[in-house]
C-alpha cells in the first residue's frame, strides 16, 4: 500500500499542448508582481479554477499553501478556512473588495461561493501589497479575496453568454448562466444564476482494525439558488460597479457518526438549516493627478434557520431564527507625493445588528469604525510598506450589560529586497500585529456568552524569499515562493465548563505559538509545440503548539493543536493540448489529533486524495462548448477531515459549458 | 537541456511528495482481552457530546491496576465501541448495565469479563435503577403511538432475564435520575429543554400497574434521584443558573411528601448508610467562576455538614463529575472532569479523607459502581 502510491504519482502525464501566447503573458505579468510582494501573495486563475474541478471556494482552497480547510463533508457541508492555524475568525473573505461579514460567529461558510463566476482567488498573509484599500482590509491577519469574472468580450461583441449544466455523484444538479451585456460605450452588466441540488447520499466506510462496514450519509442533502447582478462602469479616469447578490439554500445538517447512530432516527428527524443572504455593494474609485479615491459602501441582511426535531420543546421541536443585518461604509485615499512614495488614509464606519429568538436573548448591535493610515516607498530594488491601525468598537444591547467599547491600535510592516541585478530573486518580511474582536455569539449567545472577553490578538513574523526564472523561447518557467514564519496568538476564545456538560462559558484562554514553512512551487512549459504544462506544488510544514499556561487552566501544554498537521501539500498538474485538457490533483494532509491531548485515542491518520478530469473544447458557429468529465478521490480512499464526519469516497462529475 | 530540464522537474516533484507522503498504516486486527474481574470499581467516562467517546475502565482493587477502556479491549469488533456520551452505570445481579445517551442504546455487560451480552435500543436515554426481575430505563424520547411530537419523557421496564422491553409509561419532560423505594418508581423530571418552563416535579409509578399514580411538586429542574435503604428518596434541582440556586431535597415514600428542604445546592451526591456524601459546582454569574463544596450530611441530623476531604487536595480539582464511597473500606472516590475535552483524574481518598492516589481516566470521568464490594 505505502509503495501503490509512490507509484501512482510516478504516473504523470506527459501530454503535449498548444500554447496560447496572452494567457502565459498575463500569467508573467501578474507572476512578476506577486513575487515581488512583501507579503506573500498566493492566487488561483480563472484557467486553474475552471479545471479543478472543483464546485466551490472551500474546494480551491485546498490548493493553497498554508491554508487548512475545516470540511463537515458533501456539498451541503459547512466548510471553514485556518490560515496559518491562527483560526478561522482570524481569514476575512473578500468579494469584489467588500467583506463578507458574520458578526454572529465570526464564520464564512466558503460552500456556499461557487467557482461559476469567479474569476480569480487570492490569499493574503499579513497586510495586502495595496495602498488604496477600505480600511477594513488591514483588520484581519490574513485575507481571501475572490474576484468576480469581470465581462469580456469578443471582437466588438455586444453580448456573452455562458450556459452550463453539471452533473454527478450524490445526485448533483447544478444548471447556471450567466450573460453579459454591453449596455453603452461605458457600461456593462452582468447577470448571473445557478441552482445546485444533491441528495448528498454517499456512501462512506466505518472502519478500525477490527472492523469494517459500509453506511450511507443520510440528511445531507442541499437545494440552493444564486442569483447576482453586477454592473460596471468606466469613468474617466475612474470606474464603479454596483452589485447585487442573492442566495438561498435548505439543507440538512447530518450527524456525528457514532456508535448506533450512522443516521438520523427516522427520516426527517435530521438537523435541518435555511439560510437566505442578501447584499448590495457599491465601488467607485477615481483619480486625479497623483490623488485617489476609492468610495464603498454596502448593505447586507442574512437570516438562518435551525431547527432539530429531536429536542421537542413544549412548543413544539426546537426552532431558532437568527436575522443579521449589516451596513458599511468606506471611504479610501491614496497620494503619491512622489514617484517613489506615496501616502494612504482610509476610514470606515459599519453597523452589525442581530436579532434571534433565543430565550433571553439580549439583541446586540455594534457599531465600528476602523482607521488606517499606510505609507510605501517603492523603488527599483526596494518595496518598504508600514500601515496603522486603530479600531473602535462600541457594543450596545437591549435587557443586559452589553461588552462596552473597544480601541486598538494596531501596527503592520512589510519590505521586499532585490539584492542583486537578477530582477526576479527578491527576499522579503513581515511583522503584523492585528485582534479579531469577540462575535456575537462569543460575548451574548445565551447562557454561554461572556461579555466580559477580550479580543484575540496575534502577532506574525515572517521571512522569505521569491524567485523565478522564464525562459522565453520556449514560454517555460518556474517559480519558487518560500516563507518561515512564527505567529503568536494570544487571548485565544475557547468554550470551558462552566457547571455540566450542557454549560460552557466563552473564555479567553489559550495562546497558541505557531513555527511554519510554506513552500509554493510552480513550473510550466510549453513542449514540442504542442502541449502546455503547468506544474504547482504546495508544501506546508506547521508546529502549533498550545501555550496556555497550567495556572490559567490550562492543559495539554505544548501539544500539537487539534486538527493541524505537521505536514501537508498538494500538487496540481495541468495540461493543453490542442482542444484537449487534462487536469491531475493530489492533496495531501498528515497526521493529526482530534483533541487537544496528543494520544494515540485522539490520533488521525494522514489522507490523501488524488483527483482527474479530463475535458475537451469544441468550436460551434457562435462560440464554444466545452465538456469536463471528473473524477474525484480516484482511489476512493475512506477519510475524515473531523473527526466522525465522514467524506466522499470517490466520485464523478460531467459538465458541459456552452459560450457564446 | 529543456526537455531535461522538466524531467528534472518531474523527480524533484514526486520524490518531494513521495518521501513526504506518509501513507497510511494498517493496523492489525486487536484480540479481545479476557478481564476476570471480581473487586474494584467501574468507572463511566462520558466523553463530550458527538465525539464518540464514551468509554469504560476498572480500578482493580485486587491488584491496584487502574484499566483504562476496558469494554473496547474485551470487544473489540463493537462498531465504533462504547459510543457518545456515557450516562449511567450500574450493577445487578452479575451484569453491568451501561446507559449511552448520544447513541440510543444500553449495553448489557458481563461484570466479571466486561463482555457484551446484549445491546437494547433505547432512544435518548439517561438513567436506569432495578427492582426484583426488572430494569427501569428514564428517557427524554417519547414516541409512543403516532405522536413523535411529544414533549415529554419515558420510562422504559426491561426484564433483565430476557433483557427484552416490557412496559412503557409516559412521565415529565425530560426525565433524568429514578429510584425504587415502596413499591413505587420515582422519576426525577428536569424539563431542561425549556428552561423558561422547567419541570419542577417527581412522577410516582406504581410499579405493579405500571401507571404514573402522582407527582410530588419540589422544585424546577430536578436531576438526581436516588433512594437509601430507609425507603426514602433524596434528590437535587440544578437550579436555573441564575436566581434560582441549586437545592436539594428527601422525600419520603411512605407519604409521598417532601420532608426535609437543605437549602444547600448539591450537584450530586452518593449514599452510604447514613451518610450522604455531596459536591457542589455552583456557577456564579457576576464572578465568572465556580465555588466548589465537598460537604458530608449525616441523617441523624440533616442541618448539620462537615467536610470530608482533609488535606486541602481538593483544591486541585477543576470540575468535580463524579463522587462514589466503597461500601468496604469507606475509601472516596472523587473525578476531575477538567475542561471536558482533555483526559480527567480519579482521586481515592481514604476515610479520613487523605488523598491516597490518582489515575489518568477518559474524557469526562463521571459514574461509579463497584463489584464486589459488600
Amino acid at each position: 500500500m505505502p509503495i501503490l502510491c509512490f507509484v501512482f504519482l510516478s504516473y504523470l502525464p506527459t501530454l503535449y499542448a498548444q500554447n496560447t501566447m496572452d494567457t502565459v503573458a498575463i500569467y508573467t505579468f501578474k507572476n512578476s508582481v506577486i513575487l515581488r510582494s512583501p507579503t506573500p501573495v498566493q492566487l488561483l486563475s480563472a484557467k486553474q479554477l475552471e479545471r479543478l474541478g472543483n464546485l466551490s471556494v472551500a474546494d480551491a482552497t485546498r490548493f493553497l499553501s498554508g491554508v487548512q480547510l475545516k470540511d463537515y463533508g458533501g456539498i451541503g457541508g459547512l466548510k471553514t478556512v485556518n490560515v496559518r492555524s491562527m483560526g478561522t475568525n482570524h481569514t476575512s473573505v473578500y468579494l469584489d473588495g467588500l467583506a463578507i461579514g458574520n458578526a454572529q460567529n465570526g464564520q464564512v461558510d466558503l460552500g456556499k461561493f461557487s467557482l461559476d463566476n469567479i474569476a480569480e482567488i487570492s490569499l493574503y498573509n499579513g497586510d495586502r501589497p495595496v495602498l488604496l484599500q477600505p480600511a477594513k482590509a488591514y483588520a484581519s491577519a490574513s485575507a481571501m479575496y475572490l474576484q468576480s469574472a469581470l465581462p469580456h468580450f469578443v471582437d466588438g461583441q455586444k453580448n456573452a453568454l455562458k450556459i452550463g449544466l453539471k452533473a454527478g455523484s450524490f445526485g448533483l444538479i447544478n444548471p447556471s448562466l450567466l450573460w453579459q451585456r454591453q449596455l453603452n460605450k461605458h457600461v456593462s452588466a452582468t447577470l448571473s444564476s445557478a441552482y445546485t441540488y444533491a441528495d448528498g447520499r454517499y456512501r462512506f466506510r466505518i472502519y478500525d482494525s477490527n472492523y469494517d462496514t459500509l453506511a450511507r450519509r443520510e440528511n445531507a442533502d442541499i437545494r440552493a439558488i444564486r442569483t447576482e447582478a453586477i454592473f460596471n462602469g468606466q469613468l474617466k479616469n475612474g470606474d464603479w460597479n454596483t452589485h447585487a447578490y442573492l442566495y438561498e439554500s435548505k439543507r440538512g445538517l447530518p450527524d456525528a457518526v457514532v456508535a448506533n447512530k450512522y443516521k438520523p432516527v427516522e427520516a426527517g428527524f435530521g438537523q435541518r438549516q435555511n439560510d437566505r443572504n442578501v447584499f448590495l455593494q457599491s465601488s467607485l474609485k477615481k483619480k486625479y493627478n497623483n490623488y485617489r479615491i476609492a468610495i464603498n459602501m454596502k448593505y447586507a441582511n442574512d437570516y438562518t434557520y435551525y431547527t432539530d426535531p429531536n429536542i421537542v420543546k413544549l412548543e413544539g421541536p426546537l426552532e431558532n431564527n437568527y436575522y443579521q443585518q449589516e451596513a458599511y461604509l468606506s471611504l479610501a485615499n491614496e497620494y503619491a507625493l512622489t514617484s517613489k512614495w506615496s501616502v494612504a488614509l482610509s476610514g470606515d464606519w459599519q453597523w452589525n445588528k442581530l436579532n434571534a429568538d433565543l430565550d433571553n436573548f439580549v439583541y446586540p448591535t455594534r457599531y465600528t469604525t476602523l482607521i488606517a493610515a499606510a505609507g510605501r516607498y517603492k523603488s527599483n530594488r526596494l518595496t518598504l510598506q508600514s500601515s496603522l491601525l486603530t479600531t473602535l468598537v462600541q457594543d450596545q444591547t437591549t435587557f443586559a450589560k452589553s461588552a462596552g467599547n473597544k480601541a486598538e491600535i494596531t501596527p503592520a510592516a512589510s519590505v521586499s529586497w532585490q539584492p542583486f541585478s537578477y530582477p526576479d530573486f527578491h527576499l522579503r518580511a513581515f511583522y503584523k500585529n492585528i485582534f479579531r474582536m469577540p462575535t456575537f455569539n462569543d460575548l451574548y449567545y445565551t447562557a454561554i456568552g461572556n461579555t466580559l472577553l477580550d479580543p484575540e490578538y496575534t502577532h506574525q513574523f515572517d521571512v522569505g524569499l521569491t524567485f523565478a526564472q522564464t525562459f522565453n523561447e520556449t514560454l517555460s518557467y518556474f517559480s519558487v515562493q518560500t516563507d518561515a514564519y512564527y505567529n503568536l496568538v494570544n487571548n485565544k476564545i475557547v468554550a470551558t465548563p462552566a457547571a455540566n456538560q450542557f454549560k460552557w462559558i466563552m473564555y479567553n484562554l489559550d495562546r497558541v505559538e505557531i513555527k511554519g514553512l510554506d513552500v509554493v512551487l510552480k513550473g510550466g512549459a510549453e513542449v514540442l509545440n504542442a502541449v502546455k504544462l503547468d506544474l504547482g506544488l504546495n508544501y506546508t510544514y506547521e508546529q502549533a503548539i498550545n501555550m496556555t499556561a497550567a495556572s490559567n487552566g490550562g492543559y495539554n501544554r505544548g501539544e500539537q493543536i487539534p486538527y493541524i498537521p505537521l505536514h501537508s501539500g498538494s500538487f496540481i498538474a495541468q495540461a493543453d493540448y490542442r482542444n484537449f485538457l487534462l487536469n491531475y490533483s493530489f492533496i495531501y494532509t498528515g497526521e493529526r489529533y482530534s483533541q487537544a491531548a496528543n494520544l494515540p485515542e485522539n490520533y488521525l491518520q494522514p489522507w490523501y486524495t488524488h483527483d482527474l478530469s479530463f475535458g475537451k473544447d469544441f468550436l460551434i458557429k457562435k462560440g464554444h462548448v466545452r465538456v469536463m468529465a471528473e473524477v474525484n478521490n480516484v482511489l476512493n480512499q475512506a477519510y475524515e477531515v473531523i473527526k466522525s464526519f465522514p467524506m466522499p469516497g470517490r466520485s464523478y462529475r460531467l459538465s458541459i459549458i456552452v459560450n457564446y | 537541456m529543456l526537455k531535461s530540464q522538466i524531467r528534472l522537474f518531474y523527480f524533484l516533484f514526486i520524490g518531494v511528495i513521495g518521501c513526504l507522503a506518509a501513507c497510511r498504516k494498517d493496523v492489525a486486527p486487536l484480540d479481545s482481552e479476557e478481564f476476570n474481574f471480581t473487586s474494584g470499581l467501574y468507572l463511566l467516562n462520558e466523553g463530550n457530546m458527538s465525539m464518540n467517546k464514551a468509554s469504560l475502565d476498572f480500578y482493580d482493587l485486587n491488584s491496584g491496576i487502574y484499566e483504562r477502556n476496558v469494554f473496547k479491549r474485551a470487544n473489540p469488533d463493537v462498531v465504533l465501541g462504547l459510543g457518545d456520551v456515557g450516562n449511567d452505570v450500574q450493577l445487578y445481579g452479575n451484569k453491568l448495565y451501561v446507559v449511552v445517551n448520544a447513541s440510543n442504546k444500553v449495553e448489557v455487560l458481563d461484570a466479571t469479563t466486561a463482555k457484551r451480552i446484549k445491546q437494547i435500543d433505547i432512544i435518548n436515554c439517561r438513567y436506569i435503577t432495578f427492582d426484583g426481575n426488572n430494569a427501569y430505563v428514564s428517557s427524554y424520547n417519547n414516541q409512543i403511538g403516532l405522536d413523535s411530537n411529544s414533549p415529554y419523557g419515558k420510562v422504559v421496564e426491561l426484564d433483565t432475564a430476557t433483557l427484552s422491553i416490557t412496559r412503557t409509561v409516559t412521565v415529565g419532560r425530560q426525565p433524568d435520575g429514578l429510584a425504587v423505594a415502596n413499591n413505587k418508581l420515582y422519576v426525577a423530571n428536569s424539563g431542561g429543554y425549556n428552561p423558561n418552563a422547567y419541570e419542577h416535579t417527581v412522577s410516582v409509578i406504581d410499579l405493579a400497574t405500571f401507571k404514573e399514580i402522582k407527582r410530588i411538586d419540589v422544585e424546577i429542574n430536578l436531576d438526581k434521584l436516588k433512594a437509601d435503604n430507609n425507603g426514602n428518596i433524596w434528590v437535587t434541582s440544578r437550579g436555573d443558573y441564575l436566581g434560582n440556586h441549586s437545592n436539594f431535597f428527601l422525600i419520603s415514600s411512605r407519604t409521598d411528601e417532601v420532608m426535609h428542604v437543605f437549602n444547600e445546592p448539591v450537584s450530586n451526591f452518593w449514599i452510604d448508610n447514613d451518610n450522604i456524601f455531596i459536591y457542589s459546582t455552583a456557577w456564579n454569574q457576576q464572578t465568572q467562576q465556580n465555588t466548589i463544596v465537598y460537604q458530608l450530611f449525616n441523617r441523624a441530623d440533616l442541618n448539620q455538614h462537615t467536610s470530608y476531604i482533609t488535606d486541602g487536595s481538593e483544591a486541585n480539582i477543576a470540575i468535580p463529575y463524579g463522587i462514589a464511597v466503597d461500601p468496604v473500606s469507606k475509601d472516596i472516590y472523587l473525578t476531575d472532569a477538567k475542561n471536558y475535552v482533555s483526559p480527567g483524574t480519579l482521586y481515592r481518598y481514604n476515610t479520613q479523607g487523605k488523598l491516597i492516589t490518582t489515575f489518568i481516566t477518559g474524557d469526562i470521568p463521571a459514574h461509579m459502581v463497584f463489584l464486589g464490594r459488600d
